[in-house]
């Protein structure tokens, strides 16, 4: 191996995903393609059915394979991930590659303590005896920082706050000491201040024990919080991508600049109106032949209708789809 | 001519809405099967001003919604009152079906707020059709309103709820709440739910109306950005109890009590350059089965002292129209940083 070049944590190339249902197919992911530096943070931004959380999900195969048809290639950690065989892919799970959600209630099974559920995933993953497990999962919540962990080991999901909750699933999540952590919107559903606790401790972890992170998100003030490098996604297609920095001071595609400019933010002065991007997001099962945002977007021509625009770098590591930003430039 | 038109009775001064010593507790069986209550809204007090938006902020379970359906009267309360333009809500001056038709609300989920078999229109026409108007002028009625929400009637009004997209939802909920002509909408996260783009769409909405049809809204959020765009004024609640109020600009930039500083270093900053290093505050709220004595807020504050433990602030004036219960602010309350009593009334006309 080179070692100059250090082998990026994930790549992901030409990722296509489509649910199959009785009456139509549901185009969730078209064509994206990521790469992600070891130790990296990076934050995919987008509405609700931009694609964000298929593509994140698929880079662990957790769609159902019956009714997914998933195109392109994933490799995480050097490993091509579409062809594991499920003995692989259920090793790889957990030990590499770790996922937390939205909602750990549901994530977490109601009838085991959350002490139980560490260490069956510690015993599964690290072959270790249960006396041992018991030891890691221990350290996996002292590390999240809950307060006396010997007795959490013994609650129920039911029995812990929000918050708590949160911090538990990420121990779960990194009992193991996986290499790349997918964090799938982990703090929408909480309080702006334990908000904030859960993206500290992230970023924390993240610095402790070298993990890559992909953290998806609606929030651009959570992805500041945590993301080295933003992709903004767009009816299922990343539309830019920038390091954080970058994005925040130079927006280019107008989705960008418009989801930027739709927040309240302090400085605005009372009874301004609020910047609006008109109409609303595209139908997943009817998307257009061009760029999906052409409908909504106050520059749209002709050429935005017919053909998708390629990738272009408008200045190092900053990539932008759009036909404002011709490829010959 | 209009049947649903109701007068302004007390003129512009008169406060809109009066809340005095509001309570609200939920019975629960607590640990060991004994009895306990939630205190979800405990001895709270605030009016509302004619033509403003006030605005309430707080963590989940510190009685935002609790006080939100109090308001409108979907739950009752155990103690205080609630005086709506002079006259006391639920008695003979302002019975029940009155006092609805002038205070209507919004609530989060845009889709089971709606019925799933009445088409929009239906849905819309359906308050003024029990408040006396005969049904092709309520259904004419429903029509104008989808257009004055930016639903073309021709298009949406046979449509049903799953027929529309979140935002277009919550648009019809917004004007099914203005179709009885209210003078109070109480709007309970309703822009909680909808993505970015279309949340700063209804927002403009919001602010449209209020204008064109002189309204007052009660607006409750989590995320403080929309809160300030919106309000006038901003009621800040914790563990069921009001620690701060004030003039939105005066909060944000003197907030008085730590929670609400608290509160306000939890946004996530904008500038990648400016990051979060510690986070404001620890832990979770403690449980309002079981408050802490004295402040509620000492378990979790800063700056707290034994005296924060024993006596509990009440609101004290901070500034113009600003107030804040915590002894930080309250001359001689024995707390250290308590300013001294000669000082204390300076701001206070």
């Amino acid at each position: 191996m080179n070692l100059h070049v250090p082998q990026p944590i994930v790549s992901v190339r030409d990722l296509s995903v489509h649910f199959h249902s009785a009456s139509k197919i549901i185009s969730a992911v078209n064509g994206v393609s990521l790469t992600v530096a070891r130790g990296e943070s990076v934050a995919l931004i987008g509405e609700s059915g931009s694609g964000k959380s298929v593509t994140l999900r698929s880079l662990m195969r957790l769609h159902p394979e019956k009714t997914t048809a998933i195109k392109g290639r994933i490799e995480i950690d050097g490993a091509d991930v579409m062809t594991m065989s499920s003995s692989t892919l259920s090793a790889f799970r957990g030990s590499v590659t770790s996922m937390i959600f939205q909602e750990p209630l549901l994530a977490f099974d109601p009838v085991y303590t959350v002490g139980e559920q560490i260490i069956e995933s510690v015993r599964r993953h690290c072959r270790l005896s249960r006396k041992d497990a018991r030891a890691v999962a221990l350290e996996a919540l002292r590390s999240v920082r809950i307060p006396s962990p010997e007795q959490r080991l013994e609650a129920y999901p039911h029995e812990m706050s929000g918050g708590m909750r949160q911090r538990a699933m990420i121990a779960l999540a990194l009992a193991c000491k996986p290499r790349l952590l997918l964090a799938d919107e982990p703090t929408t559903a909480l309080d702006a201040t334990v908000q904030i606790q859960i993206l500290l401790l992230l970023r924390e972890l993240q610095r402790e024990m070298g993990l890559s992170i992909i953290f998806v998100t609606h929030d651009i003030g959570a992805a500041v919080e945590i993301a080295d490098r933003v992709a903004v996604m767009y009816g299922g297609r990343i539309v830019e991508e920038a390091p954080l920095a970058t994005l925040l001071a130079n927006p280019c595609h107008p989705y960008t600049v418009a989801l930027l400019s739709s927040r309240p933010e302090g400085g605005l002065s009372k009874g301004s109106r609020l910047e609006t991007i008109p109409g609303s997001p595209p139908d997943l099962s009817r998307l257009p032949e061009g760029c999906a945002f052409a409908a909504r977007c106050k520059y749209a021509s002709e050429a935005c209708k017919k053909s998708f625009p390629g990738r272009v770098a408008v200045s190092p590591e900053h990539y932008v789809s759009c036909h404002r930003f011709p490829e010959s430039a | 001519m209009n049947a649903l038109v109701t007068p302004d009775l007390g003129g512009p001064a008169q406060p809109l809405l009066k809340v005095s010593s509001l309570v609200k507790h939920f019975p629960v069986k607590g640990p060991l099967g004994k009895k306990a209550v939630v205190r979800a809204v405990d001895n709270i007090s605030f009016t509302v001003q004619k033509g403003e938006t006030l605005g309430v902020v707080g963590e989940s379970g510190c009685g935002k919604s609790t006080t939100a359906r109090v308001l409108m009267q979907l739950i009752t309360q155990d103690r205080g009152e609630l005086i709506f333009d002079a006259a006391e809500v639920n008695s003979h001056q302002l019975p029940l079906r009155d006092f609805r038709r002038q205070v209507q609300m919004v609530f989060q989920d845009s889709y089971s707020s709606l019925n799933p078999r009445l088409t929009i229109e239906q849905s819309i026409a359906f308050g003024p059709r029990v408040h006396g108007l005969s049904p092709a002028v309520a259904l004419a009625r429903a029509r104008e309103l989808l257009a004055k929400v930016g639903l073309e009637p021709v298009r949406f009004a046979g449509r049903y709820p799953h027929e529309l997209s979140g935002g277009q939802r919550q648009r019809v909920n917004i004007a099914r709440a203005l179709a009885l002509e209210p003078r109070l909408v109480v709007l309970d996260e309703a822009v909680s739910a909808l993505d970015k783009s279309v949340e700063a769409q209804v927002l403009n909405l919001l602010l449209d109306l209020k204008k064109s049809l002189d309204l007052t809204y009660v607006f409750i959020s989590h995320d403080l950005h929309v809160v300030r765009y919106m309000s006038d004024r901003i009621l800040v609640m914790y563990l069921g109890e009001v620690v701060e109020i004030g003039p939105a600009e005066a909060l944000f930039t003197r907030a008085a009590h730590p929670y609400t500083r608290a509160l306000l270093s939890s946004m996530p900053s904008m500038d990648p350059a400016q990051r979060t290093l510690a986070s404001p505050l620890t832990g979770d709220p403690p449980s309002p089965i079981d408050p802490p004595s004295g402040c509620r807020f000492h378990t979790r504050c800063p700056h707290a002292e034994a005296a924060c433990r024993i006596s509990k602030p009440l609101l004290f004036p901070t500034g113009e129209h600003h107030e804040a219960a915590c002894l930080m602010s309250i001359p001689s309350s024995g707390h250290s940083r308590s300013p001294r009593g000669d000082q204390s009334m300076r701001h206070t006309p």
